[in-house]
């Protein structure tokens, strides 16, 4: 059985020629949960993005492969690609109170996907979308389906849009960040909503997120990702316990513990970072004359 | 509202008593005795102080009666609702005009966003902008009138036509009795005029709806849209558009004002008989009580226009519906 998603070797380019992937290779089974995790600006939500098809313009993919449930995307054309993304994969995006348009109706931005891409008749989209809805604790679906997005709260709003991008059974769900906008108590009850979701409905997702609190709640693989590049791959028991690469363990070093809440929050050791940072540099320089 | 056209009606009546120019001189014959000149004074109320004069004239226009123009001897509001239908109906077709060209430039634009098609939109709506509508209407009228003549460049139908009217309203009835024929014949009469009018107005919607799209095309709801598969066209169609309409539409809205002021020039080129023509012969003859009917029905139409676009927000905005 192929893997639900297999990324192979991606690079890609800023405008200015530098680079904001190195060669990242990971891969995600069915039904499983890799969550990818980063500091900001280490190029986590551009690998769903490129994934996705929804790169900016100005970054340009220069090298590497990647593959939903086996088909090779580049090799598809522009029409076939954007079909395929719809209907295997869906986003649950980061934030939830600018990811819906404001002068729609809810209904119609839940089912347009399901009617308009997939073909459903109307009623059987509504029917799933309420069942969703359900799914996600709405308590009154029908009212819900009529409002417009300013008149949900933002939790209210994320669970729509978890609700949305599970209703049409997509193989692969990216999360990016979902819970990064959200106040602390609501981020608690939207993770265990995706994780019942995602157990429910059997869907594998790419979990970005830079918290390890959340890692190690929602996934069972984890990848460290640093400028670009995948610098520890593990199951995340393992990664928690025994982490390999000294960037992870500065890392879990650096996490808060609720625990211990007065103890001093700690930087993640500048020793660790200049060694990781002269190991890239060399590696970018041995790799550039190989592509000319 | 009403501050507003008081407003207007204050200051037009004292600017065009203070303006030089005598409209009993344009009347009487060189050499005209005194007594006469003060005579005819004394008819039209002119002898009368400022103050006197304005009130006597704004009693007249809360009772319905604007005067009667010195230069024509009729009622100055039934020749204005005369002529203003014939203005109206131009206004209209160069903002449906300028409306489509625009938004559908706009579109093409956003669509194509970083190729030569949109530098080539840049180019040409910039061209556009540039020059004025009466300018246009010159260059329409070499161009289509003397060189091409395909297009009728003076009046507002052909007159051997037995025209069936019974309102001013040429176009719309027409219209409403299916005379294809009359349609055309009108059509083929304001084409040149309403192209004058709506090109620098569908130059400048083009810019500014162009440039909103590809603002909004870069939001959060418009990539999850791409994600759900739906194309670019689609994307703009059914996310963007309605989100980045609402400064073009602001715009639209004060464009409109100067659309229908640009009509006083255009229709005088195109000898279209509209209300903006009429307000030239007025001006000449110093006809002071048809300048102010004029001047007062067009600020009534600024208003109005400004009150509609007011109105299209809430139903553009459903947060202000609410609100």
């Amino acid at each position: 059985m192929s893997a639900c998603l297999e990324i192979r070797s991606l690079s890609a380019l800023l405008p200015n020629g530098q680079r904001v992937l190195r060669s990242v290779s990971l891969a995600v089974q069915p039904g499983e949960v890799r969550a990818l995790v980063g500091e900001s600006g280490a190029g986590k939500t551009m690998i769903g993005k490129a994934l996705l098809g929804v790169l900016p313009k100005s970054v340009r993919i220069i090298e590497g492969e990647m593959l939903i449930e086996g088909e090779e995307l580049s090799r598809l054309d522009a029409k076939a690609r954007r079909t395929l993304i719809g209907a295997r994969t869906a986003l649950i995006p980061q934030d939830p109170l600018t990811a819906l348009n404001r002068s729609r109706r809810i209904g119609p931005q839940m089912t347009d996907r399901l009617v308009r891409i997939l073909g459903w008749s109307g009623e059987r989209a509504d029917k799933r979308i309420r069942q969703l809805l359900d799914e996600v604790q709405f308590r009154d679906p029908q009212r819900v389906l009529k409002c417009y997005p300013h008149e949900l709260s933002g939790g209210m709003r994320q669970r729509v849009l978890i609700a949305a991008a599970f209703a049409a059974e997509p193989r692969l769900i990216v999360a990016d960040e979902p819970t990064t906008a959200l106040d602390v108590t609501v981020q608690k009850q939207i993770l265990r909503l995706i994780a019942e979701l995602q157990r429910d409905h059997g869907t594998a997702i790419l979990f970005v997120t830079h918290d390890l609190g959340v890692v190690a709640k929602i996934s069972q693989k984890v990848s460290v990702l640093y400028a670009g590049k995948v610098v520890e791959e593990a199951d995340t028991a393992a990664l928690f316990a025994a982490p390999q690469h000294p960037y992870t363990r500065a890392l879990i070093a650096a996490t808060p513990r609720y625990t211990d809440p007065y103890a001093s929050l700690k930087p993640v050791d500048e020793t660790v970072l200049a060694g990781l940072t002269a190991e890239i540099a060399a590696a970018d320089k041995a790799w550039r004359p190989a592509h000319g | 509202m009403l501050v507003t056209l008081f407003g207007v009606a204050v200051v037009v009546f004292v600017v065009i008593r203070v303006a030089p120019g005598d409209p009993i001189a344009m009347m009487l014959p060189p050499g005209a005795s005194d007594a006469d000149i003060a005579r005819l004074r004394a008819l039209y109320g002119l002898d009368k102080t400022l103050v006197q004069q304005f009130f006597i004239w704004l009693a007249g226009v809360l009772h319905g009666d604007f005067g009667t123009s010195i230069s024509l001897r009729q009622d100055v509001l039934g020749l204005v609702f005369n002529r203003l239908p014939a203005t109206l109906e131009l206004a209209t077709v160069a903002l449906l005009m300028a409306i489509a060209i625009g938004v559908t430039a706009a579109i093409l634009g956003a669509r194509s966003r970083g190729t030569a098609v949109e530098a080539g939109i840049d180019i040409a709506s910039g061209a556009t902008l540039s020059i004025p509508d009466f300018l246009w209407g010159l260059v329409l009228i070499l161009l289509f009138g003397v060189l091409i003549p395909v297009f009728d460049i003076s009046g507002r139908v052909s007159p051997q036509l037995d025209l069936p009217f019974v309102t001013q309203f040429y176009l719309v009835e027409s219209i409403l009795r299916l005379r294809f024929d009359l349609i055309w014949d009108l059509l083929k009469h304001m084409l040149m005029p309403a192209v004058a009018l709506a090109l620098p107005l569908a130059a400048i919607i083009a810019q500014l709806l162009k440039q909103s799209l590809k603002e909004v095309l870069d939001l959060d709801y418009v990539v999850l849209a791409r994600v759900k598969g739906f194309s670019e066209t689609q994307v703009i169609l059914r996310e963007a558009l309605k989100n980045a309409a609402l400064p073009t539409l602001t715009l639209v809205g004060v464009q409109f004002t100067f659309l229908i002021g640009g009509t006083v020039i255009v229709e005088r080129l195109f000898s279209y008989e509209g209300l903006g023509n009429m307000a030239i012969d007025a001006v000449i003859n110093r006809d002071l009580p048809l300048i102010q009917g004029i001047v007062l029905v067009f600020a009534l139409l600024f208003v109005l226009v400004n009150l509609a676009v007011d109105m299209m927000y809430a139903l553009l905005n459903p947060r202000l519906r609410h609100g």
